[in-house]
């Protein structure tokens, strides 16, 4: 099944409907953002048409970050590099997620290999997947407080007992 | 509800994070019936140590010693992923003389990388003899790696823009004097090790990866060449000048069992050292005279920009996704290490080999747990 | 036994004038004396040896420095830091077990030494069923492994154990077919005897007596025996690759100590054993005097020893359906077979 690429940019936009962009980056292959609704619909499309690979899937906070200051505002995100190895495409999809309720569809049922970075952003940023077999925290012990990788992460100065001393020597 | 009663009959093993054969901290909770795996959960993030943090609070540069520590059995290659990265971030030529020896260093790291496994694997297995005769050629690599750059284990040596130091005829020479020695000792090993009838017997058809399952959790590197998918990335999404070498991939074939065995994944490893060596025989013909460092500001500031860059490292797809955003350090600096992602499918694996089988399959898909926990 | 004591005890003799009751006491311990020396130097030089054979197939020199020469003293050295060693008993054992493990394991070892014939009369007791004696013997370690295993108290010990039992218990069956045939070789079962028909040199060996079914009985008998013993490549009840050190992992000190000795004691056995039954014991391989009778012996054995070491640093492990599988389909058929041929060829040939 050949596949052109503009024709999936073109399908996805149309079912990512209202407030899907494409992002102009000089990257090899499309970065689009799509609302976060909609990417339950179009991971699944995005499968369909090739994408069988999931290189990587990073969580990340854009809280204060000067390029998107005026429209991310202070939300966190999600970006999925899909790559198909019959194509030799790749392309990127975006969601931005409002940092009081982080809550996204888990393509983890779609790329297997998506178990483990989806843990791992949750474990990092908190966003929670929704439809994730295994929802924990996967690097940090279970019971660790807060999202490290979040711009407004505080160190914690004790952990069960070990207390942390910055260079002075503070607790 | 054969499965329930089965785990009540059953067993659980707690495997690790202090094992001979868990190459490192992981620890997998074995659920047994018997000698027979039922479930294997992999617990991971003993050695976690916040790289992506460090990588956020440091400057371009600074991050490079920190990716040393990623994959401490390829630094080179940890090393020249990263740079790779942040020249396409910033947009940095790299001069040709700098680009010949980075991949020199990096393939060589590959082939010390590569023996480490292949002794290892030995000693998973109970074959002590192997492990020695591969650290005494690992050794030749690591003294040729310590007249470049001064250290043995975590390098620094491929900079932003470059390499750190220009490289001596005298030090090309100990390299084109290492690649004639490691050739034969390749077909010892195969002796040795590779046809041996135990060997075979406790390797071949077991933990069988299909092609189908090895892509849909992300499996790179050997691992997915050995279940018969032809991809490198060092061919396929070219990268630095690898474009210019006349070499193949290496595929798993199912020589003694079927495609995708641990045998297979083990062999691809050896093959691939010849295929390395290929490489670097024609890179050592090829370096051009020339400045082996770009000028690159110590402050570099790149205006935003994003990229998810993926090199071959020895383990698989080794990718960096940089923001920039016009700041001395990233906005986020995301690993999607190659060893995380191939050890995530040993879950899939486990159920129905038996205890030595677990050993044997985890040997075979070779994860380094500096680059699983970051 | 009983004669030789009391020619002991004849005036003119070492132990003249002394009574029979005393004098059987004094040859008892002296015997026992000269055993535990000999399982104590024997495992002391086959770790030193073990060490620098490794070392050397492993392009390393092994210890150097203790005693100046090859590092000849390390296995004094080690041997009494074992001593000195705290035995760590850890809080959830069964205490009574796990101590008496060692013991079961060291004193089966221990008395399979007894009708090891080393020359002319040279033999604690030359039972009248000493082979019998031998097998029996060496296969109640598998008790002490099994409650070494079982006391432990750790996952990894118990699955040591376990597999031992089935190890122990499977070899057991084709290391006695392969003796078959020596002993219908040699008409008797006595190891003294077994020796004694084999003089006049190497091709009056049992191992040439029955043809072709002889030699592959020796071969069966080594590998069989391997396994009997723990040794690579059927190392699987200590595979430190997959249960960390086995039946062992919980014992440290001079408890971890006995394991040791026993282990080595029991390659050395084995060897002697097979070296008794198809390589002539003590006789001389070409028929001839000349060397004494227990240097030959020796030499006999650590050349047995010599292989094994040689195959524990050369082959990867068996997994455990393999190993039973070979034990059950593969060695004891061919054990079966094998004693049926060389009945035939003794019989007609």
């Amino acid at each position: 099944m050949a596949m052109k690429i503009e024709e999936v940019i073109a399908e996805v936009m149309e079912i990512a409907g209202e407030g899907a962009v494409q992002e102009e980056l000089d990257m090899p292959g499309p970065v689009l953002r799509v609302p976060r609704e909609s990417l339950a619909k179009v991971m699944p499309l995005l499968r369909q048409r090739g994408f069988d690979s999931l290189m990587a899937l990073s969580g990340i906070d854009y809280q204060g970050m000067k390029k998107y200051k005026a429209d991310a505002g202070d939300s966190l995100g999600v970006v999925y590099h899909l790559f198909s190895f019959a194509e030799r495409c790749k392309i990127t999809i975006k969601v931005w997620l409002p940092r009081e309720d982080p809550q996204v569809f888990s393509v983890a049922a779609i790329w297997p290999t998506a178990e483990w970075h989806e843990r791992e952003a949750y474990d990092m940023f908190g966003i929670r997947f929704e439809g994730h077999p295994d929802p924990r925290r996967i690097l940090l012990p279970e019971d660790w407080e807060g999202w490290p990788l979040r711009k407004d992460y505080q160190m914690p100065t004790e952990y069960r007992g070990i207390v942390h001393r910055d260079e002075e020597g503070q607790a | 509800m054969s499965g329930a009663s089965a785990e009540k009959r059953g067993y659980v093993l707690n495997m690790g994070p202090q094992h001979p054969s868990t190459h490192g901290v992981l620890r997998m909770e074995v659920h047994t019936d018997g000698e027979i795996v039922t479930r294997a959960i992999p617990d991971i993030g003993y050695l976690h140590r916040c790289k992506e943090k460090i990588g956020e609070s440091e400057t371009y540069f600074k991050f490079t010693p920190y990716t040393d520590r990623l994959d401490y059995l390829a630094s080179m290659n940890q090393n020249h992923g990263y740079c790779v990265a942040v020249e396409r971030l910033a947009g940095i030529e790299v001069p040709e003389r700098a680009e010949y020896i980075r991949v020199i260093v990096a393939e060589l790291n590959r082939i010390a990388s590569h023996l480490v496994s292949f002794g290892t694997y030995g000693l998973d297995l109970g074959a002590f003899t192997p492990f020695l005769y591969a650290f005494r050629e690992r050794e030749k690599i690591l003294d040729i790696f310590e007249q470049m750059c001064g250290a043995r284990l975590t390098y620094a040596y491929i900079y932003i823009g470059g390499v750190m130091r220009d490289i001596t005829p005298k030090q090309l020479g100990m390299i084109q004097e290492f690649v004639d020695y490691i050739e034969p000792k390749l077909d010892e090993y195969d002796r040795l090790l590779s046809y041996n009838q135990i060997f075979i017997k406790r390797t071949a058809n077991v933990g069988v990866l299909s092609p189908e399952l090895a892509i849909k959790y992300g499996v790179t590197g050997p691992v997915l060449r050995a279940s018969g998918v032809d991809w490198d990335l060092r061919r396929d999404d070219p990268y630095s000048i690898y474009d210019r070498f006349d070499w193949k991939p290496v595929v798993g074939r199912g020589d003694v069992g079927s495609v995708g065995d641990s045998w297979d994944r083990y062999m691809v490893r050896l093959r691939e050292i010849r295929e390395s060596v290929k490489i670097i025989r024609q890179a050592i013909a090829q370096v051009p005279i020339g400045p082996y460092q770009a000028k690159v500001p110590p402050r570099l500031k790149p205006k935003y920009n994003e990229v998810y860059c993926r090199t071959e490292s020895a383990r698989g797809e080794l990718g960096f996704y940089l923001v920039a955003d016009g700041d001395v350090h990233p906005w986020r600096c995301k690993v999607r290490a190659p060893s995380f992602s191939n050890l995530s499918v040993i879950g899939e694996l486990a159920p129905g080999l038996m205890i030595a089988d677990l050993v044997a399959v985890l040997g075979s898909i070779d994860v380094v747990m500096g680059d699983v926990d970051r | 036994m009983r004669e030789y004591i009391l020619t002991l005890t004849e005036p003119g003799q070492l132990l003249s004038g002394v009574s029979f009751g005393l004098a059987s006491l004094l040859v008892m311990v002296a015997s026992c004396a000269a055993v535990l020396g000999v399982i104590a130097l024997n495992g002391m030089f086959l770790v030193w040896w073990e060490r620098k054979v490794s070392a050397h197939m492993q392009a390393r020199l092994g210890p150097m420095t203790t005693g100046y020469w090859h590092g000849w003293l390390q296995s004094i050295a080690d041997g009494i830091k074992l001593l000195l060693k705290e035995t760590i008993v850890p809080l959830l054992v069964d205490k009574p077990l796990f101590m008496l493990a060692p013991v079961v394991i060291f004193g089966s070892a221990f008395m399979a030494f007894v009708p090891i014939p080393w020359g002319e009369h040279l033999i604690v007791a030359d039972l009248n069923i000493g082979v019998l004696y031998i097998t029996a013997i060496t296969s109640l370690s598998v008790i002490g492994v099994v409650m070494a295993g079982w006391a432990s108290n750790n996952k990894w010990s118990l699955y040591g154990g376990m597999r031992s039992a089935a190890q122990i218990v499977s070899y057991e069956i084709p290391v006695g077919l392969a003796m078959v045939p020596a002993l219908m070789a040699s008409g008797t079962l006595s190891m003294q005897g077994i020796v004694e028909s084999q003089a006049g040199g190497f091709w009056h060996w049992n191992l040439f007596a029955g043809g072709p079914f002889t030699l592959i009985a020796f071969v069966v008998f080594f590998i069989a025996s391997l396994a009997e013993v723990n040794r690579a490549p059927f190392d699987l009840p200590e595979a430190e690759s997959e249960l960390v050190s086995g039946f062992h992992t919980e014992y440290s000190g001079m408890c971890f100590a006995f394991f040791f000795l026993a282990e080595y004691s029991e390659m050395f056995v084995v060897s002697a054993i097979a070296s008794v039954l198809y390589l002539g014991g003590w006789q001389c391989p070409l028929g001839l005097s000349l060397i004494p009778g227990p240097l030959l012996f020796l030499a006999k054995i650590l050349f047995l020893v010599f292989i094994q070491l040689w195959f524990r640093w050369t082959f990867p492990r068996l997994r455990v359906d393999q190993l039973m599988h070979l034990a059950w389909k593969v060695l004891t058929p061919i054990g079966f077979v094998n004693v049926f041929g060389a009945a035939l060829w003794l019989v007609l040939i």
